[in-house]
């Protein structure tokens, strides 16, 4: 009785009791689901156009921070840093497409999926030896990005902002738009979805798929140089950030492979779900659920809909 | 020249059926056992068996327990490492609550722990499919993971959090803890990895093995000549996990001497999964030929660098290490998909005509 108590009704009577703490919880996780799904887009950019579920995605955020970081260091100025990590990931765009995409062409999924696993060793391990292993810091006040918090008066108590989540949910908006006016009105953004469709089809009209390729990896890369800048400016630049590609696999399968409302609206579920049950369930068991939390979060959510929430409609044929 | 069957007829169903049909492949076969067997722990040194030979064995133990859930059944894993994990944990803990009974039994039965879960963690792999059972896999990693260092019972409330292997005896002779000799406890691992394989092999190249086959060819197909799809994909997650169980606590406690919980990590799974993919998807010579080259590549990389005379600092070789192994795996897929074990096939069926190729 006691146990069920705790669990069905303890954390209830907290978040009533506290509403400022229940609010700040909310907004924490709403931030985290906010830069979830800014890894999950990524993901979901690349599998898309070209099927590839793309492992690598968690250290080409890692491998951009740093490149952008690292060239700061060297004494470049950071607006043409960022321009040059720019042309680093698309760099890399154009050798994975040309060394690692090509001959692997017309490959099962599965045997491209761990080509990227070998991406992503490859990466680590170069990254390490030109980068160091140290932890840097991000640059976020050459980029102007704001520090410091707003706090709010609220139930009493007070909710604290920090300025740079707050821009950090600014970016993702205007980049998740413009990503939708790129797929939906540009000229290359159809080109994408037809590639998405059917490779085959999309090759008879005269679609070329190298260059397809190229600029889907690209504005992965892009989104990796984001999300990097976003996380390394919550904490630091270093090898263990890539953790949170394993972080944006439950976000992944909960809104679906295909989805890019679903990898936002997927972020959220997760990002606020594991703050919350982190804080209010969590020392029911010993402190650090968060690390499986999403999981389950997901694993439930999928044995109703096993394609996901926005995922399309698995249909296989014989 | 000399590998050839001309001459070998085959008068019995049963010969023709047989695992290795070729005389030369059961001489050879021969030969490795009596090596392994004999020569090996006469003539190898201490170090030899301890640095290479043990870890090679266990971690070809665990490939093949992958090997069999992803390479023949078609179902990517990546919770290797917790499963392997659980199996090291039932060991210790049913080792210091039945002191009395022999080791070798309790790592064998440590093994169904692991099937335990692995069903319970098999269970929406009907409903889920592809990378999203993938991910699911991963729930169970991340639990696992978890609930060995949170869960202080397993490790018998030690502080430190880690599992120190008592010293047990096998024939009054010590196998586990620090005044084991590298010979026995090599020898005690050898017959137990030769008896799994024995028993895998038969099992994949019998009725089970071509129900996995199927399922990982095509799953509706399966479904539609027959094949139970959910028994026959738990029974998958049962085995593969019982061969990952006894390779988790093989590890521990012939291998480490202890273990912090954080030896079963993701990192763990990722190096199993890149020994399956090296070795050969669905192939359990695969599995070893896997272990053999992951495992190997950084000891050797190191010792080819110290021996040209370049002097580079651990880390840097690690480094290298992770960029090779990295490109070993995309250039593995890029020639053959089917990894070692193929080219290893491709290599025999070429001389098998050799030199007249026509």
């Amino acid at each position: 009785m006691d146990l069920l108590y705790k669990i069905l009704i303890d954390p209830f009577v907290q978040m009533g009791a506290a509403p400022d703490l229940l609010v700040q919880t909310l907004w924490e996780g709403l931030v985290s689901g906010v830069l979830y799904s800014l890894i999950a887009l990524g993901f979901v950019l690349i599998f898309k156009a070209s099927g590839v579920f793309n492992f690598a995605q968690g250290i080409m955020v890692v491998f951009a921070a740093l490149t952008l970081v690292g060239l700061h260091e060297i004494g470049v100025p950071a607006f043409i840093a960022l321009g040059l990590t720019i042309v680093v990931m698309f760099g890399l765009a154009y050798l994975v497409e040309r060394l690692m995409l090509r001959p692997l062409v017309n490959q099962p999924d599965i045997i491209l999926f761990m080509a990227t696993f070998g991406l992503t060793y490859f990466l680590i391990g170069f990254g390490e030896l030109v980068f160091g292993g140290n932890p840097k810091k991000m640059i976020t006040s050459q980029l102007y990005l704001p520090s410091g918090a707003y706090d709010i008066k609220m139930f009493g108590g007070f909710v604290s902002l920090q300025k740079i989540d707050i821009a950090a949910a600014v970016i993702v908006s205007l980049m998740v738009i413009s990503l939708a006016l790129f797929f939906q009105k540009t000229r290359i953004g159809r080109a994408l979805r037809a590639v998405a469709d059917s490779h085959k089809a999309a090759l008879s009209v005269g679609i070329s798929l190298e260059q397809i390729w190229v600029v889907v990896w690209f504005a992965a890369g892009i989104v990796a140089l984001v999300t990097g800048i976003m996380w390394g400016a919550r904490s630091e630049v270093s090898f263990s950030l890539q953790i949170i590609a394993l972080k944006a696999l439950p976000v992944l399968i909960l809104g679906g492979f295909t989805s890019i409302p679903g990898a936002i609206i997927g972020g959220l579920i997760i990002g606020i779900g594991e703050k919350i049950g982190e804080f209010y369930w969590g020392p029911l068991l010993g402190s650090g659920i968060e690390s499986w939390l999403a999981y389950v979060i997901a694993l439930i959510f999928l044995l109703f809909r096993p394609q996901g929430l926005f995922g399309e409609k698995i249909i296989e044929r014989i | 020249m000399f590998y050839r069957e001309a001459g070998q007829f085959k008068t019995t169903y049963q010969a023709d059926q047989a695992v290795f049909p070729i005389l030369q492949d059961r001489i050879g076969l021969a030969i490795i056992l009596v090596s392994a067997f004999v020569l090996i722990p006469l003539a190898a040194t201490d170090f030899f068996l301890t640095v290479i030979m043990i870890p090679f064995l266990i971690l070809a133990l665990a490939s093949m327990g992958l090997n069999i859930l992803t390479g023949y059944t078609g179902l990517l894993s990546l919770g290797t490492g917790g499963f392997m994990g659980v199996g090291a944990f039932a060991c210790y803990k049913l080792t210091t609550i039945y002191p009395g009974v022999n080791i070798v039994i309790w790592i064998l039965v440590s093994g169904f722990f692991s099937t335990a879960l692995g069903i319970l963690f098999g269970l929406p792999s009907l409903r889920i499919k592809g990378f999203y059972l993938t991910v699911a896999t991963l729930a169970s990693q991340f639990f696992l993971d978890w609930s060995f260092i949170r869960v202080q019972w397993l490790t018998n409330y030690n502080t430190s959090g880690a599992i120190e292997v008592p010293t047990r005896t096998l024939f009054s002779m010590p196998v586990t803890g620090p005044n084991a000799t590298p010979q026995f406890r090599y020898l005690v691992i050898l017959s137990i990895v030769t008896l799994l394989t024995w028993f895998a092999s038969n099992l994949v190249h019998g009725r089970i093995g071509r129900m996995w086959m199927a399922v990982r060819d095509m799953d509706l197909a399966a479904e539609l000549i027959g094949i139970p799809l959910y028994r026959t994909k738990l029974l998958a997650f049962a085995i593969s996990s019982y061969y990952c169980g006894v390779a988790g606590a093989l590890m521990v406690f012939f291998w480490y001497g202890s273990a912090e919980p954080g030896v079963f990590n993701i990192d763990q799974s990722f190096t199993i999964l890149f020994m399956v993919i090296i070795g050969g998807l669905g192939s359990l010579t695969g599995s070893f030929f896997g272990a053999a080259l992951i495992y190997g590549l950084p000891i050797v990389l190191k010792n080819v660098l110290h021996g040209v005379g370049i002097n580079i600092v651990p880390a840097t070789v690690e480094h290298i290490t992770f960029m090779s192994v990295g490109a070993l795996i995309v250039l593995v897929l890029i020639i053959e998909p089917l990894g070692l074990a193929r080219l290893w096939q491709i290599t025999k069926q070429k001389l098998r005509v050799w030199p007249f190729p026509y």
